[in-house]
């Protein structure tokens, strides 16, 4: 599913004197299939922005399609229309795992597949549930667990399985390694691969962490102060290091080396991705020395 | 001398028959930064909870700044402890009591009675300490997460800790609020002689260092040196732990015939090591 904004615009506490744009003029199109990074302050839009994607804001000005579901401002979304765009748009918010409830994973993860389809038969319920337990890497003897007796990465994982259990087409992330210890979190980027599957589903993730974008995104969207400032691909985007640094961001160390060589005129053109940039630098090294 | 020593010290939840801690023993040296790492439910957060005397050990000692934490629980001396090991939690948002951060940072002081003089000379430190005199009758709702965790360790400053505990404290920050936090608390330690302990998960953070303890199911799997610790890989490996990025890094150079050698920890070092190989003599 493509999702395309055009001059989104949101207030929030609007003619109030509390007003707060969070959004201002947003731009922006994920390709489908895209493995979409999104990085900005804190405070930047990031969050009001994605919680468009699936209508738990609704368009206050602009436009937003979303596949071909057209969610701009005056256009009928009954009931039906936002249920069936939330089983299509998975949202996993910042720490997920805070919101498991049920005295068992099955239940947990089953409850959203239940009210996005509460015609299905127990058997499908069934199907679908361990389905997305074994997608998110966990094994079958966790059903019947609570939620509560697992660790930190593992409730992370379950509160995934519990969006991935409608078969999203669109899942997106609010900072979905934060507070994960390294392996966690590695188990947990290979899951989004995983599920991204070389295109078959669009990803979203919103990140401060620039290494990880660089290595894992086709794209990056930057916010700031509610607006999208740069777009495009993470070599484009991290070239701009003096304009990310006044936003608060930050480049890849492989960016920083890669500025630090090329002032030195010992080369250029260093690629992004960290297993690239080391192949460029062997080859330079080995170019040296014959 | 010891800001902090652990002697066979073993914590059990109420009704849990496993130790979270299983005879942990370990001391952090006075006026030294170190890290502490180690998967999510390794006990790191619970141990941090034995320095605060906000837990006491069910086998074993604690002693923080030379007192006992059990003894000091039967003769009230508790909050002495408490007052002199300041935490500094995870979440910006939930740590501030006052709605202006001048009020905020005084809460602490006020509440414990110091005359107000010292209340004066106490919040002028704290704020200056952390950088947030020019916010400080701002409303601390209006402020970044780097900002807010800033004022939170002005609160604890304000105290007079001699110890300061930061458990994942820039974990929700953005990459210039991690930066800012992480500047103030180096300070505290090189200038000011504060014993800084910071549980967390970014490998970068334990590059610079004095000590790096890893824990692994609630027992001690390695101290030393951040250097000892990264030369590692199969105890990184067995305690969910990574190299930090420019680590990685080097380690990916050496594999593919770029000999940048053992030992490099931060960007700094490896741009520095490229530099010296791709030099034309």
């Amino acid at each position: 599913m493509r999702i395309v904004a055009d001059g989104l615009t949101f207030t929030y506490n609007r003619k109030t004197k509390f007003a707060k744009k969070a959004l201002d003029d947003v731009t922006l199109t994920i390709r489908e299939g895209s493995f979409f990074g999104i990085i900005g302050h804190t405070g930047s839009g990031k969050s009001t922005f994605i919680q468009h994607l699936n209508g738990l804001i609704p368009v206050e000005s602009g436009t937003l399609t979303v596949g071909d579901l057209d969610l701009s401002k005056g256009k009928k979304t009954d009931k039906k229309g936002l249920r069936a765009l939330r089983a299509k748009i998975g949202m996993v918010f910042q720490y997920p795992e805070y919101q498991l409830f049920a005295t068992t994973v099955y239940e947990d993860v089953a409850f959203g597949y239940h009210n996005f389809f509460p015609e299905k038969s127990k058997e499908e319920e069934r199907a679908a549930v361990f389905a997305a337990l074994r997608t998110v890497g966990l094994d079958d003897s966790v059903a019947d667990k609570s939620p509560f007796d697992l660790s930190g990465g593992q409730k992370r994982r379950v509160a995934i399985a519990g969006v991935l259990v409608s078969d999203p087409e669109v899942l997106v992330l609010d900072e979905p390694v934060a507070g994960l210890d390294p392996a966690g979190k590695n188990e947990l980027m290979a899951l989004l691969h995983r599920i991204h599957d070389g295109g078959k589903k669009t990803v979203v993730v919103v990140s401060h962490d620039m290494d990880d974008v660089a290595e894992n995104c086709d794209a990056l969207a930057v916010f700031s102060e509610g607006r999208v400032v740069m777009t495009g691909t993470p070599e484009e985007v991290f070239s701009r290091r003096k304009e990310l640094e006044e936003l608060r961001l930050d480049v890849p160390v492989t960016r920083k080396i890669a500025d630090a060589l090329a002032e030195k005129g010992l080369g250029n053109a260093f690629p992004l991705r960290s297993d690239d940039f080391v192949r460029k630098v062997a080859q330079l090294y080995r170019g040296k020395r014959v | 001398m010891n800001a902090i020593e652990f002697t066979n010290a073993t914590y059990r939840y109420p009704g849990d028959d496993a130790p979270v801690l299983n005879s942990l023993s370990f001391s952090i040296r006075q006026g030294s930064f170190s890290v502490v790492l180690g998967r999510n439910g390794s006990g790191k957060s619970t141990a941090a909870k034995l320095i605060n005397a906000l837990i006491l050990p069910n086998e074993g000692n604690v002693v923080v700044l030379g007192k006992d934490t059990v003894r000091a629980a039967d003769g009230d001396l508790l909050f002495e402890i408490r007052k002199s090991a300041g935490m500094v939690f995870q979440n910006p948002d939930n740590q501030q009591i006052a709605s202006i951060v001048e009020d905020d940072v005084v809460f602490g002081p006020e509440n414990v009675g110091m005359p107000r003089e010292e209340i004066a000379e106490r919040i002028a430190f704290a704020l200056e300490a952390t950088g947030t005199e020019q916010f400080r009758h701002a409303q601390v709702s209006r402020l970044s997460g780097g900002q807010k965790q800033r004022v939170a360790i002005a609160g604890v400053l304000a105290l007079r800790p001699e110890i300061v505990i930061l458990d994942e404290s820039t974990s929700m920050l953005d990459p210039k609020g991690r930066r800012e936090v992480l500047d103030v608390i180096r300070k505290l330690q090189k200038e000011h002689g504060i014993t800084v302990i910071d549980i967390t998960h970014y490998m970068d953070e334990a590059t610079d260092a004095d000590e790096a303890f890893v824990l692994r199911n609630g027992e001690l799997a390695f101290a030393g040196t951040p250097k000892e610790l990264f030369a590692r890989t199969d105890l990184l490996r067995a305690c969910g732990l990574e190299l930090p990025r420019a680590a990685e890094l080097a380690k990916k150079l050496n594999e593919n015939g770029v000999p940048v050698g053992d030992g490099i920890l931060t960007t700094e070092e490896l741009t520095e090591k490229l530099c010296e190989l791709l030099q034309t003599d």
